[in-house]
């Protein structure tokens, strides 16, 4: 405003030249003279528009209702920090991954998945003593993953192992059993209870997030094509959850270490 | 001919037959216009806000009280574009449940101008993406993503442009490259074509054509990568392009206290912003413009 009125009270003529120009040739040309940028936080301070927040509401309601209903029970909390080279949670999942993709495989290529691997870190969060809800199933698996098959042979097998013996953590596996001895090196490995061919060409079940290196589970890849099940882990999970009634899983010995030997 | 010159040459004879009738428009016509962009970036479905016990975000963002802010802004200054850089979809349940036709009906009811595609908006696959479009009220644009051979074909152009209080705004959009970031068999046919040339032709466009007096790229190339720092970014575009004035930013959720201020390929001011994700924070860049003969030699002032 203020330069306006400086130019104004200056260049009256000019100003006045450039008026016509915009009348006579009704197509306007502008400079910018000043730019003025900033941010604007979006906090409880600001007003809730009332139109929006009843036009959110129904939505809001069905999708709390559908995540809160019941659909099992946890007989205790269970926390992926419980447990050295396997925990009840990641059983739980791993075990819920075969025997809800294993159908599906099944009916696709009439093969069964032999085993399941997936990571550690991608139990995102605890199970609590008490209802399960398909909330539970968001909060362990936030991220949209589907279960992928992924054909293995003797090599990939062979560095899945080393894999995990050398991280030492409890990724969840299903239908494996690795025993490790003292010194880390590994003391026994079978999948289905029988001791690996390698030879043979393993079915892998996991997700795509890792079939595609994260957790630098790099073994999982090879020319063989993948089969992607178009089946969500979480939505797997939320399934599992209706199947079962009471969620009480277990520390076993599917993955440990002889401390003895 | 060029449109500028055309109109430089013909309004001499309008002056003069127009000298006699001219008193009281004169002022309004040369007043300051000020135009207002408020803009959003990887809001991620995030309609509702934080909860209090949130532990980075307690009682922040929130889809109704945003839309009180930009109706505030709007009644204040009419003459407002509310534009948002991709990647709406994807972050809470609402999109689990409804597939982000709610993120479209509500950015709808804000009544956001233009849009550009952001990854993570392919997450439901390109068909999710053209199935939730007849609830978006506002536009998609997007110069690099060659869609020819995809259902969106036809329903998303290379730019926009709008006139506010008589001030050309051309805004262009710009994504990032998708393999490796989205599965193949989402983004389908989609063709991502590298952005500099292509961001470059579109300011000449909407700068000269188009005689644009403000241009935007709507950009979610992401702002920079330190560990790559030759991967195309907006910083990097700003430097290696001319005639952008303003790029807004998105994919990197970085969080911009301020615009940065980058100089183009001819030395000139770009502004680049960014406001981090999920709807904490609104940005808003202010234009002021004056008639072009009355300011040719004072250039801009920027203030962030």
């Amino acid at each position: 405003m203020l330069t306006y009125h400086k130019l104004f009270m200056k260049n009256k003529l000019i100003l006045l030249f450039i008026t016509i120009l915009f009348l006579a040739s009704c197509k306007n040309e502008h400079s910018k003279t000043k730019i003025i940028g900033k941010r604007i936080s979006i906090s409880d301070s600001l007003q809730t528009n009332t139109e929006i927040e009843a036009y959110i509401k129904p939505f809001r309601e069905s999708v709390n209702k559908d995540l809160d209903s019941t659909l099992a029970y946890a007989v205790d909390t269970f926390s992926k920090t419980d447990g050295k080279l396997n925990t009840a949670i990641g059983n739980f999942m791993a075990d819920a991954v075969l025997e809800m993709s294993n159908p599906v495989f099944k009916s696709r290529t009439k093969k069964d998945i032999d085993m399941v691997i997936l990571n550690h870190g991608g139990i995102r969060s605890i199970i609590s003593k008490g209802n399960i809800s398909s909330r539970t199933a968001y909060e362990i698996m936030p991220f949209d993953n589907n279960v992928v098959v992924a054909p293995m042979k003797g090599k990939q097998i062979k560095n899945m192992l080393s894999y995990l013996a050398d991280r030492k953590r409890a990724h969840p596996i299903s239908n494996l059993k690795l025993t490790l001895n003292k010194d880390y090196t590994i003391n026994e490995a079978l999948i289905n209870k029988s001791t690996i061919d390698f030879n043979k060409t393993y079915y892998v079940a996991t997700n795509d997030y890792l079939y595609n290196g994260g957790d630098r589970m790099y073994f999982l890849k090879s020319k063989d094509s993948v089969i992607n099940l178009d089946y969500k882990i979480r939505n797997l999970l939320i399934d599992y959850f209706k199947k079962i009634d009471t969620l009480r899983p277990k520390i076993d010995d599917r993955f440990k270490q002889i401390i003895d030997n | 001919m060029k449109r500028r010159t055309f109109i430089q040459q013909t309004s001499a004879a309008g002056a003069l037959i127009g000298l006699g009738g001219l008193t009281v428009s004169s002022a309004n016509a040369s007043k300051t216009k000020k135009i207002t962009i408020l803009h959003t970036n990887d809001v991620h479905s995030h309609i509702d806000p934080f909860g209090p016990n949130d532990g980075r975000n307690a009682n922040k963002g929130g889809v109704a009280r945003r839309a009180s802010l930009v109706e505030s802004i709007r009644k204040e200054n009419p003459n407002t574009l509310l534009l948002d850089a991709g990647d709406i979809f994807q972050g809470t349940p609402y999109f689990n449940y409804y597939g982000g036709e709610l993120e479209f009906k509500l950015m709808s009811m804000l009544k956001y101008d233009l849009a550009t595609i952001g990854n993570h908006d392919f997450d439901n696959g390109i068909d999710g993406l053209y199935a939730q479009l007849p609830h978006a009220d506002f536009d998609f644009v997007s110069a690099n993503y060659n869609f020819k051979n995809t259902v969106l074909d036809t329903h998303v152009k290379p730019y926009k442009i709008f006139i506010k209080d008589d001030v050309r705004i051309g805004v262009f959009g710009l994504g990032i490259e998708l393999e490796g970031l989205v599965g193949k068999r989402h983004f389908k046919e989609t063709e991502y074509i590298y952005p500099v040339e292509i961001a470059q032709d579109m300011s000449r466009i909407l700068k000269e054509d188009e005689q644009c007096d403000i241009v935007i790229c709507l950009s979610h190339l992401g702002y920079f990568y330190k560990k790559t720092p030759d991967k195309i970014s907006d910083l990097l575009l700003a430097r290696q392009t001319k005639d952008i004035d303003l790029i807004i930013g998105g994919h990197t959720h970085t969080f911009l206290p301020k615009p940065t201020i980058e100089k183009n390929s001819v030395g000139k001011n770009v502004l680049v912003n960014q406001v981090g994700c999920y709807g904490l924070y609104l940005g808003q860049i202010d234009f002021y413009l004056e008639s072009d003969k009355e300011n040719k030699a004072t250039g801009t002032t920027i203030v962030v």
